[in-house]
């Protein structure tokens, strides 16, 4: 462009600017308010999903908080010899057999004297778990003196009893709305004002398995069966993945079938955890016959699953040690092999570990391909080996969700905290682990 | 002596082995004489591998062989009371000798003719551990001998070594492949056996999928329908749903990152959003199925709308907010990847950031953000958790999203959880659906890696 060109541009935008001056400040001002409202925008898209995960957490905390605590109902039950053993032997066998149900009862009805009716006697002894039976027998297995004497227990609370006492229930509601009749209200007002209801720590929550009834159901058998599947999964993807991604990265020539490996392993990474699933199903139940519903299938399945997870891990942090430790230590005349397995596998470590935990964190969140291989049994055993029939936490989740009484709804989003308890433990330690130990170079 | 002891021996004798080679080797290099590029321990692993890999190999062989064989030797001379047995008979007949065998079926008499079978099966089961003991263990002694004779300062043990070494990366690295296969091979076989009751035409385009096969063939209905028309509509209105809500929230929020954000805020709520994708799916599927299906059902309510509470709507969103970091950090990458230069230029020209962000940033970056989308959509048609939880078991075609629809995932675990006659057409169809699919997720990722590597190939 010649000057004189510019001159005349020059002189024509000047003369133009005075003119539309206030043209031209009208549309930089709404350009920049459509710069405003573009930031607001990208800033409420990450406000909603921060919303939607503190809804999350909330709605879960806020469901979930009271399965820790239990209610206790007090009875002083009278340790009749006659109903236990009224032969007088002192036989553990006689002992065990006896009806401590009849007891419960007697000190129930004892404590309600004005209780006749045969309708509402079944409703009043309803209000202790069925459970306290089975801990008055265990109680007098243990302590033979004490029968004969009377003493007071603290008894699990039936669960719709437990409920109304957390304050789940709406006591002012129609009766007809809600689960637990106007007597047995007046009976736990009765009881609350003699002091004999209290909420303790649910350790039962934490030490038993599965059951029927809420109020002694547990996730320890869940906890302990997603602990061996995890032992499996571990003790079979971190080493088949580690030696995947050093030949990968370190020893593999370029050739098609190795790019065939690769592409595959990308693939994998992407396929729906159901299809591992059913993949189990087919090879390990139906044609190596693995019982079903045992952790050691659980466990080969997520292996097969976050195997890709851990190769792209332990790739990534194989390819970040840089070639100079490799060429110093073949300098030194070590062979590719001793260069790899004393000097780069070490110096990739943190790195290959941090990808497994986090590998492991959502093999343990995995449920989709456990419903596939039969762990959704009911089971009330905890698990004492890979081979026992077992179930694990996101399972026993789904299991309770699926309950219609309203206790699993506290119990199954406490199994939820449990569970992200666990999660965020992994993380913390993978992120230790990565701040702590990874080198950049 | 039972699997776990056999294993335990032989680990035991090849680390006596391993300590045995490198004392020799070790003795022998005080007097000099020995290669110095194989060291002592290479001995001792040479020795090792020789008594722990053929041995180990040979167990694992016959373990995986030896049921098949005793089942075809006892099935081979069968008593004439089972001349003529049907071949499915025939399986409940081995399942029955392998429970009797084993002890399995107390207190339910036994007749005895079965339980002959089953005194043969014991027998032969002793017979066959006892022989894989004396073999398992003689190939170890055996092969210990062999390799402590080959001990000598020649020898070239480093070398053997990484060679066995390197034969196991390689075949370790093969077992994705193996998976792979795996996966095909159990889907496709299963589906051709389905494809043999039912035809594929019906399958693919039929409208009524009703699967309730019924126990006798002569009741009324008892062929079922299986029609997959209605689940694929099902899962594309779900995903749909999850798109329309992922996708916006995922961009917008990774343009606000990476273009907006001071680096103190990003370190805060980069983390936070992760957490989303760290929480397990069954979680999110007990708050679709409580909260937001039950939340959708009175919002419907009160403003006079009729809304199930398992509509594809409350499935929908909450696997949408899944998927928002995984959108997001996806184009988080694409984004950050597109070079500062055509950033400078657009501002040069006196471009606002909104502007740049529009104009030049997500236009170059549109190759990356469809492969992310699409990475998601596979993500959202695979998931299985949240519709299970909180989308309908009914088959139901429709497109409007205040009711409940099925899905792909919903009904391949509908079909085979709890209890399962193997070969009922019924129990085929979820392999038929689950190689759909992967078909559909193996296309979908195959098609985004290729958008995404045409992409880098743009700017590297």
């Amino acid at each position: 462009m010649t000057d004189q060109a510019i001159n005349e541009s020059g002189s024509e935008s000047v003369r133009s600017s005075t003119v539309s001056d206030d043209a031209f400040r009208g549309r930089l001002k709404r350009r920049h308010a459509a710069d405003r409202r573009f930031r607001l925008i990208g800033l409420g898209a990450i406000l909603v999903a921060l919303t939607m995960l503190g809804i999350i957490l909330v709605s879960i905390v806020g469901k979930g908080y009271t399965a820790f605590v239990a209610t206790e109902i007090m009875l002083t039950v009278d340790l009749d010899r006659s109903v236990i053993d009224p032969k007088g032997t002192g036989d553990p066998a006689v002992i065990g057999a006896a009806s401590y149900g009849k007891l419960i009862r007697d000190a129930m009805m004892a404590a309600f004297p004005e209780v006749k009716e045969r309708r509402k006697l079944r409703s009043l002894f309803g209000l202790v778990s069925g459970e306290a039976s089975h801990e008055i027998r265990q109680y007098v297995l243990d302590n033979p003196d004490a029968i004969g004497t009377r003493q007071a227990f603290w008894f699990p609370a039936d669960d719709n009893i437990d409920m109304l006492v957390k304050g789940h229930i709406d006591r002012k509601s129609a009766e007809g709305d809600r689960k637990v009749s106007n007597d047995e209200i007046a009976w736990v007002e009765q009881l609350e004002a003699s002091g004999a209801v209290r909420t303790v720590f649910n350790s039962r929550f934490f030490s038993s398995g599965d059951s029927r009834e809420p109020e002694i159901a547990g996730v320890w058998g869940a906890v302990v069966g997603s602990f061996f599947m995890l032992v499996v999964t571990l003790l079979l993807s971190f080493p088949i993945a580690v030696m995947t991604a050093v030949y990968l990265e370190e020893f593999a020539p370029k050739n098609r079938w190795t790019d065939l490996i690769e592409v595959n392993i990308n693939n994998l990474a992407a396929v729906p955890s159901i299809v591992f699933g059913l993949l189990g199903l087919a090879v390990f139940l139906n044609v190596m016959h693995l019982p079903r519903s045992a952790p050691i299938v659980g466990g080969l399945t997520l292996a097969l699953m976050t195997l890709p997870t851990i190769v792209i891990a332990a790739r990534a942090a194989l390819g970040a040690v840089p070639p100079s430790i490799r060429q110093a230590a073949l300098g030194m005349g070590a062979s590719p092999m001793q260069t790899v397995l004393h000097h780069v596998l070490p110096l990739a470590m943190p790195g290959i570990l941090t990808g497994t935990i986090l590998g492991m964190a959502r093999a343990l969140g995995e449920t989709a391909p456990l419903l596939m291989i039969g762990m959704v049994a009911f089971i009330v055993d905890i698990p004492s080996g890979v081979m026992d029939p077992a179930t694990a936490l996101p399972v026993q989740i789904y299991l309770w969700a699926d309950s219609p009484e309203r206790a699993f709804v506290e119990k199954t989003s406490g199994a939820i905290m449990v569970l992200l308890g666990f999660l965020i433990f992994m993380n913390a330690i993978a992120v230790l682990l990565r701040k702590r130990f990874e080198r950049r170079w | 002596m039972p699997v776990s002891t056999l294993a335990i021996v032989l680990v035991l004798m090849a680390l006596s082995a391993f300590y045995m080679g490198r004392r020799r080797a070790t003795a022998a290099q005080a007097n000099g004489g020995y290669r110095t590029s194989s060291r002592p321990h290479h001995h001792g692993l040479y020795l090792a591998i020789w008594v722990a890999i053929p041995a180990a190999l040979v167990a694992a062989f016959w373990l995986l062989i030896q049921g098949y064989v005793i089942d075809s030797i006892v099935l081979a001379d069968l008593p004439p009371a089972y001349a003529d047995i049907s071949p499915d008979r025939l399986n409940l007949l081995l399942q029955e000798i392998h429970s009797v065998a084993g002890g399995g079926i107390v207190g339910r008499e036994v007749d005895d003719g079965l339980r002959l079978l089953a005194e043969r099966y014991h027998d032969l089961s002793m017979i066959g551990d006892a022989a894989r003991l004396v073999l398992v263990l003689g190939l170890a002694i055996g092969a210990f001998v062999f390799a402590l004779r080959r001990i000598s300062p020649r020898l070239q043990a480093r070398e053997r070594v990484e060679k066995v070494i390197m034969i196991f990366l390689i075949v370790a690295s093969t077992i994705s492949i193996l998976t792979t296969v795996g996966i095909v091979l159990s889907l496709l076989f299963e589906t051709m056996r389905f494809f043999d009751k039912v035809p594929i035409t019906e399958f693919l385009f039929g409208l009524n999928w009703s699967p309730q096969t019924a126990l006798r063939s002569d009741q009324v209905g008892s062929s079922g329908a299986f029609g997959a028309v209605p689940l694929f509509a099902g899962t594309l209105l779900i995903t749909l749903i999850a798109m329309l809500v992922a996708v916006p929230i995922g961009l917008m929020s990774a343009v606000y990152m990476t273009e907006f954000a001071s680096p103190r805020f990003r370190a805060t709520v980069k983390p936070l959003l992760e957490i989303l994708a760290g929480v397990p799916t069954v979680v999110y599927g007990f708050f679709a199925a409580l909260t937001v299906g039950v939340f959708f059902r009175d919002l419907g309510d009160a403003i006079g709308l009729d809304i199930v509470s398992e509509s594809a709507l409350a499935a929908g969103v909450v696997m949408g907010v899944m998927i928002i970091p995984f959108v997001s950090s996806l184009s988080d990458d694409v984004i950050n990847a597109v070079p500062q230069s055509l950033r400078d230029g657009s501002y040069g020209l006196g471009a606002t950031r909104a502007e740049t962000i529009r104009l030049v940033i997500l236009p170059a970056a549109l190759p990356g953000i469809v492969g992310a989308v699409m990475l998601a959509i596979s993500r959202a048609i695979g998931e299985t958790m949240i519709v299970v939880m909180a989308a309908g078991f009914a088959a139901n075609l429709t497109a409007n999203p205040l009711e409940a629809v099925t899905t792909v995932t919903v009904q391949i675990v509908g079909l085979l959880v709890g209890d399962q006659e193997f070969d009922s057409a019924k129990t085929l169809a979820a392999f038929a659906l689950a190689l759909v699919l992967f078909l559909v997720t193996l296309g979908l990722n195959v098609m985004a890696l290729m958008f995404v590597r045409k992409y880098r190939e743009k700017y590297d």
